[in-house]
């Protein structure tokens, strides 16, 4: 969920691969050849600073440790909502002019929204980094908001809802997934919130969960580009060091999930659909919940079943039995309660789902069974190291990974070393964390597919 | 409204600017067999990208294989030489080698992303995909079921539909931009292992050959790596000229029915190409007009007025070989004669009255100091570089790009939005359920 998307193909493709790296590993980094700088201020802000001296820019963002999962009963999408009205108005900067000032000082500014976090980012010319941390600290403390911004902001957030899920049954279908594999938990819920509980958030709902949330105790600042930690340090404690925290938002604790007992499974019939498709997710340990090497096993067990071309569910459904088009798995590590471990597959074509179910359970049932080879623990490892040395290229991908890590109680180390203890994953740990997770008791199944009957209803 | 304590001028974006660009030495890079590059060395980070353009793309297809560039791409990295796909593929993912390709309407492009210490057997693997492709039967028939499934889903695509539907209107129906570039059914389901051959000795020739590298690489290696990648090729090839569009210019409204929530709202006229001498102009009134960030006249209007769309932006579509000006929203199915009116206001109001003096000295600003946002990665840099070889803009554009931009003054701004903008020859399709609109088509 972001502020808006702008008009470039790039991005839009940028936008589905990220849909893989996410889920991947998002959280995760390699021994990066940079000295990430850290430190807290007096008022318990964290501070990151990633050196990139390649270009003269600078990306700077706050994130805050509360995302839609800390939202209160029947206020769904709040998180989200107010996000967008921090692009409104404070004493010193009037409604709306929070991004045109970024942007005629040759800036680009954007914000996310996602279940434990909600991050605000500009992308400039280093030497107006100060400017940006003075307009950041300032809407930390300082928002206003007006009736009249409430009532069209809302009408934007539920037009984002319709293009971005009413439109497309394929993430009706997620968000219907995500609902039935979170019992209690409040990862069910969807990010952008459910449309009727969007339509009534109020100014109070949104000033409530600002003033709940927004404080510097509760942010981490992440700064990457051509700067150096002292700089940082300075310009920091000048703009954020210097306000006082307002609230204590406290523990993060959220309701358990219930032990699973029982395998879920949700059909979505809807003529929109062209081709169909099945997906799995099962209920898995993150990165903040894992024991011992488990989340990182998971994801390299992904890497081995389904990442890419030559991935075991690739090879085995689309080239040998030839029964799907396309296929794959995701681990998502990188929150802070659970993960989810998932697969999918679209059928070549007639579309039998059942069968191509099967099939998937087969891949399944031989890792169950057999666990995966050194080998290819080996060349998976190696693949998941090299995407790091990627990472190098981009400083707010760097950002990014840091801060998402930070955000969800991981450490610059956890980050750092990450390389290091991929290689102390074994076999048997990946065996292990298999059984654990791939139970069809954790798991909800999804099938998207057209109505039964195939009455013409279209005027067309 | 300088509201801060750190007052910031034009001046100093412009200057920061220039030390961005100087930055990016640009290095000419011919090798012995007469193919140029464009290099930026960068040895910071141990990366080597690689971005190359050739002529020939989507545009040309033959009628009855209409999808065949696309498939082509779709099958480079399916097999070559004495690699068969399985091995071609597994020296891909086992090297961390990142390799694709593209087709557009009129050319045909590569990317090759590779760690440094697996340089060598980068540029193998993509000397043998460009030269000695197999096609073997399994891969291409495993890819045309993938194409297959994928044009199915495009039918269902509210948004594909739409810009389909707009495009047939403004090129018409026989021309090639009418076609799916992803080809159909009947195109995907023609092709054979010969076309593609036929397609890639047309397309993969030197002198339409536009090579961009950044990276981890000196000039003397690279100028071997461009005779291993492309020295074999031949010379040329005759690709056959693709016909000027006659585009559409009067005002319609197509409505497409589609059992949805929300309308999307597609639009535009004819606009201008990107050799018009209004170009640049052009350009920057397109960032005031519909940038699709907070600022622009649509999204203000649009959105930050009325809440009637997440996004709306309209931005200049300059192909070979025909101008167009396309613009796009999405809301509501009860709110959408309101945006469409939203929309026909505003194109009215800038051909009349223009941008004021602040909107320009904004967008100046903006589209001066964010310049250097495109250049603060390897990969960006090469992508910049391949855009620039693609128009001819020479290679010392970057350093001038700037001056060009702030040298438009408010009379060219308001001459150029009068002469591109005509309210009154939008083009709207819209693919949903519309309330309160008339259609002057279905």
């Amino acid at each position: 969920m972001s502020k808006f998307y702008t008009v470039s193909a790039t991005l839009i493709k940028a936008a589905a691969l990220a849909f893989t790296l996410v889920f991947t590993q998002s959280a995760n980094a390699k021994p990066l050849n940079i000295d990430v700088g850290e430190f807290t201020l007096d008022n318990g802000m964290k501070v990151v600073v990633i050196p990139d001296h390649r270009a003269p820019v600078v990306t700077h963002m706050v994130w805050y440790k509360v995302g839609a999962a800390d939202e209160e009963n029947g206020k769904s999408g709040i998180a989200h909502f107010l996000e967008h009205l921090l692009f409104k108005g404070t004493k010193k900067i009037a409604s709306g002019e929070f991004s045109k000032i970024v942007a005629r000082n040759g800036g680009q500014d954007n914000a996310f929204t996602h279940l434990d976090y909600t991050g605000y980012f500009q992308r400039i010319s280093k030497d107006r980094l100060e400017m940006v941390m003075e307009m950041e600290a300032d809407r930390m403390q300082n928002l206003i908001l007006t009736d009249k911004d409430i009532k069209t902001e809302r009408d934007v957030v539920k037009e984002e809802r319709r293009t971005r899920t009413d439109n497309k049954p394929s993430r009706l279908l997620s968000e219907q997934m995500s609902a039935a594999l979170y019992t209690a938990h409040p990862y069910g819920i969807p990010i952008i919130g459910w449309m009727a509980e969007v339509a009534k958030l109020t100014r109070q709902d949104a000033l409530e969960f600002y003033r709940k949330y927004y404080t510097p105790s509760n942010a981490i600042l992440v700064v990457a580009g051509d700067v150096t930690a002292g700089q940082v340090k300075e310009l920091a404690q000048k703009h954020y060091g210097v306000l006082k925290n307002t609230a204590t938002p406290g523990p993060r604790v959220r309701t358990k999930e219930p032990k699973p007992i029982v395998e879920r499974r949700i059909i979505m019939r809807d003529k929109r659909v062209s081709s169909p498709y099945v997906m799995r997710e099962y209920l898995a340990p993150s990165y903040g919940t894992a024991k011992g090497n488990e989340a990182l096993a998971l994801d390299i067990l992904t890497e081995i079943l389904g990442s890419g071309t030559t991935s075991r569910m690739y090879k085995k459904l689309v080239v040998k039995d030839k029964v799907a088009v396309s296929t794959g798995s995701w681990y998502s590590g990188d929150q802070m309660d659970y993960g989810t471990f998932g697969f999918y597959a679209v059928p070549a074509s007639g579309g039998d789902l059942n069968g191509l179910e099967k099939h998937i359970d087969a891949v399944i049932g031989d890792v169950l069974a057999n666990g995966v080879s050194q080998q290819e623990l080996d060349r998976a490892r190696k693949v998941l190291q090299a995407e790091t040395v990627y990472l190098l290229d981009s400083q707010s991908s760097l950002a990014r990974v840091f801060g998402r890590a930070l955000v969800v109680g991981m450490s610059v180390d956890d980050v750092i070393n990450w390389d290091d203890r991929l290689n102390s994953v074994t076999v048997q740990d990946i065996k292990n964390a298999a059984a654990k997770v791939l139970q069809i008791r954790r798991s909800v199944t999804g099938f998207l597919m057209k109505p039964q009957s195939t009455k013409k209803t279209e005027t067309n | 409204m300088k509201i801060f304590s750190i007052v910031v001028s034009l001046f100093a974006v412009l200057i920061a600017f220039t030390t961005a660009s100087r930055a990016i030495e640009i290095q000419e890079v011919k090798s012995d067999s007469g193919v140029t590059a464009w290099l930026v060395e960068d040895h910071s980070i141990p990366l080597i990208a690689m971005k190359f353009s050739f002529n020939g793309g989507a545009a040309t297809d033959p009628l009855d294989k209409t999808g065949l560039s696309e498939f082509l791409s779709g099958m480079l990295d399916e097999g070559a030489d004495d690699l068969t796909s399985a091995q071609f593929q597994a020296a891909i993912n086992d090297n961390s080698i990142k390799l694709g390709f593209s087709a557009s309407q009129h050319r045909f492009d590569g990317s090759l992303q590779t760690l440094s210490v697996n340089r060598d057997i980068a540029f193998s693997l993509l000397a043998k995909a460009l030269t000695a492709p197999r096609f073997d039967k399994a891969p291409l028939e495993r890819v045309r079921r993938q194409f297959l499934v994928s044009i199915k889903q495009d039918k269902e695509k509210p948004r594909t539909i739409s810009t389909r539907a707009w495009l047939k209107t403004m090129v018409g129906k026989d021309h090639p931009y009418a076609r799916p570039r992803s080809g159909t059914e009947a195109g995907i389901n023609a092709i054979n292992a010969n076309d593609l051959r036929d397609k890639a000795k047309k397309i993969f020739t030197r002198q339409s050959l536009h090579v961009a590298v950044t990276g981890d690489i000196d000039a003397k290696t690279l100028k071997q790596v461009l005779d291993q990648l492309f020295g074999s090729l031949p010379e040329k090839s005759d690709i056959a000229p693709v016909i000027e569009a006659d585009v559409f210019s009067q005002p319609k409204i197509q409505v497409i029915d589609r059992d949805i929530p929300q309308s999307i709202v597609q639009f535009g006229h004819k606009g201008i190409k990107r050799k018009d001498k209004d170009f640049v102009t052009a350009y920057v009134l397109f960032n005031i007009f519909g940038s699709g960030q907070f600022g622009s006249r649509l999204m203000e209007e649009v959105r930050e007025k009325r809440g009637l769309s997440y996004s709306a932006y309209a931005t200049l579509y300059p192909l070979r070989r025909a101008g167009l000006i396309f613009g796009s929203a999405a809301t509501v199915n009860a709110r959408v004669g309101e945006t469409v009116q939203v929309i026909k206001d505003e194109f009215k109001r800038m051909a009349e009255d223009g941008p004021t003096q602040v909107e320009l000295d904004n967008a100046i600003a903006y589209l001066t100091g964010a310049y250097a946002l495109r250049f603060d990665s390897n990969s960006k840099i090469a992508g910049q570089l391949l855009a620039n070889m693609k128009l001819d803009l020479g290679i010392d554009y970057i350093k001038r790009r700037n001056s060009l931009i702030s040298a438009v003054t408010l009379v060219d701004v308001k001459r150029v939005a009068k002469r591109l903008l005509h309210a009154d020859q939008l083009v709207f399709t819209i693919v949903g359920k519309p309330k309160n609109l008339a259609a002057t088509s279905n």
